[in-house]
């Protein structure tokens, strides 16, 4: 999976967003400004975290990426489109996929199947392709035999594989998974971020934002959001082998490099392997 | 505690009323209804009544389902039935204080009544065999001629969409607010029914909210999957006319002219 030279899939440049409201006299007011000049690239195929406590900007920043908000200032860039163009916009969109939180909010149809069609059918793709692509989604995220159910029967873990279906029959090269697991149990915590990980595999580049470390540990790439602000931006590696760094931005370490540390090993160990063999 | 209510009132089947195009039973319920208004007499209704049950019968719905839609509007069937009875004049048949019945009252009562329930069953049928969200699919396909002197028909389909996917969703919701509001000592239970309806309102409140927050992430959740109108839209289940449908469509002619007919019987 690490290859060298890959491309850039999403550029974003010194990017500003600002949230305001309109004060009594109707002037428009400051009220925070939410990302404050971020910089990076995405390269195509890769996997990378975006953590941050509440509130640092990381939803908001996600929704820059395409084209739910319009930033301030700064630049989105997706495989050369700018977010600022109307016209290339259900393009960013169809192949920039994003699930959300809440499995409930964000299923549209009552039955399974109509769901997973509803993003092929705002693109206007022919009915016998739509079909096609519905099966296989479906298929993807395990929930094929559950195609003529009632969104309404099934648990919050099948609900989020629903919904990632209804992203995957737009064909999107980029899927942008918003707090994924946050509302699951634990089973179907465990299914959606297997099923988030064999996407990587099959070269979807895959931008995971979460709230769980152990979640954020399994990326390649880790970007931390503080106060809106890029405070880090590395190998996971790299980032849990500074209890400082991630103590400065308000997060905790994974449980494994905790039960390292604890245990007065070298910082130089980073993976389960690594540990238990140093135990011993 | 409002979690066994079913979405409709959809009966599955496989049958060949269930098969039929959404919008041929549209048009056939709608037909149906305007005729019980042609009919002039009880023969009329006998053959209605006739028809009525042969489709019941083909459609394999359990009477029991048919006869539960009448239940919340036996009061209105009651009424009905009482006012056209005292309301005439003619040869009476009894009488006291300030009531009276007479024969005709009688009679037109019960004409009332059969046209009521037959009404009532007639349109039953229809949400019993088609599929909740068939019957958005066959409403948008009927209504988009309109849409050029602008019925919006595709966002009237889309509403109805989501607003059953979200009935269970707000139920689920009620049911949260209710429990909550319960162990913090809210009591909706006693008093008398203005009470109990001002207690309603720590419900009511929590639900809109909760509901625009709702409405809110979906339509984000709408968007980031490229929806923008009805323009350039295609589904993905196509509904089609078939042999069947011409069938019915042929039974539903011969029908309205024998209801036409009848007017003519004595």
């Amino acid at each position: 999976m690490k290859q060298e030279n890959r491309k850039t899939f999403i550029s974003v440049r010194n990017l500003i967003v600002d949230f305001t409201h309109v004060n009594e006299e109707g002037l428009e007011e400051l009220k925070t400004r939410a990302i404050d000049d971020v910089s990076f690239d995405i390269e195509k195929g890769s996997f990378v975290s975006i953590i941050g406590m509440n509130g640092s900007g990381k939803s908001t920043l996600a929704k820059c990426l395409n084209g739910l908000i319009m930033p301030k200032s700064g630049e989105v860039y997706v495989d050369g489109l700018s977010t600022y163009d109307e016209e290339h916009l259900w393009d960013i969109r169809s192949r920039v996929g994003m699930v959300f939180q809440n499995p409930d909010n964000q299923i549209v149809s009552s039955l399974v199947e109509d769901d997973v069609a509803f993003g092929p059918e705002n693109l206007g793709v022919d009915p016998v392709e739509i079909r096609k692509r519905v099966d296989s989604a479906l298929k993807q995220v395990d929930m094929y035999d559950c195609r003529d159910k009632g969104a309404h029967m099934l648990s919050g873990g099948q609900k989020q594989r629903i919904a990632i279906a209804g992203a995957l029959a737009m064909r999107p090269e980029c899927i942008i998974f918003d707090e994924p697991t946050a509302m699951l149990d634990p089973k179907g915590r465990k299914q959606v971020m297997n099923i988030i990980k064999e996407l990587n595999q099959e070269g979807i580049t895959t931008i995971l934002i979460t709230h769980y470390m152990h979640e954020a540990e399994q990326a390649e790439r880790i970007i931390v959001l503080k106060d809106g602000k890029l405070y880090s931006d590395g190998k996971p590696s790299e980032l849990f082998g500074n209890r400082r760094l991630i103590e400065g931005a308000g997060l905790e370490m994974p449980p494994l490099i905790d039960l390292r540390d604890r245990s007065g090993l070298p910082e130089s160990a980073t993976t389960i392997e690594d540990i238990i063999c140093l135990l011993k | 505690m409002i979690r066994d209510i079913t979405l409709g009132q959809y009966f599955p089947g496989k049958s060949p009323i269930h098969r039929l195009d959404a919008r041929t039973k549209i048009i056939g319920t709608f037909l149906f209804i305007a005729e019980m208004f042609v009919v002039n007499n009880f023969w009329g209704f006998l053959i209605a009544g006739t028809a009525l049950f042969t489709v019941i019968g083909i459609s394999r719905v359990p009477l029991k389902f048919i006869f539960r839609g009448l239940t919340p509007v036996f009061l209105i069937i009651a009424f009905t039935f009482v006012i056209n009875m005292l309301m005439f004049d003619g040869r009476v048949l009894w009488h006291w204080w300030i009531f009276t019945i007479t024969y005709e009252g009688l009679i037109r009562a019960a004409f009332m009544v059969i046209r009521l329930v037959l009404l009532i069953i007639g349109s039953s049928i229809l949400t019993l065999c088609t599929k909740p969200i068939a019957l958005t699919d066959g409403l948008e396909k009927l209504l988009r001629p309109f849409s050029k002197i602008g019925v919006p028909s595709h966002e009237i389909a889309l509403m109805m969409t989501i607003a059953l996917r979200f009935i269970p969703t707000l139920m689920d919701e009620t049911d949260k607010i209710i429990k909550a509001q319960q162990a913090r000592g809210a009591d909706f239970e006693s008093g008398n029914i203005f009470r109990r309806a001002k207690s309603l309102i720590p419900i009511l409140v929590p639900l809109f909210i909760s509901s625009f927050r709702i409405a809110q992430e979906l339509a984000l959740a709408m968007e980031a999957r490229c929806y923008h109108g009805g323009e350039g839209r295609t589904r993905m289940n196509e509904i089609h006319f078939n042999k069947e449908d011409i069938v019915a469509a042929v039974l539903m002619t011969i029908f309205l002219g024998i209801i036409i007919g009848s007017r003519f019987i004595a």
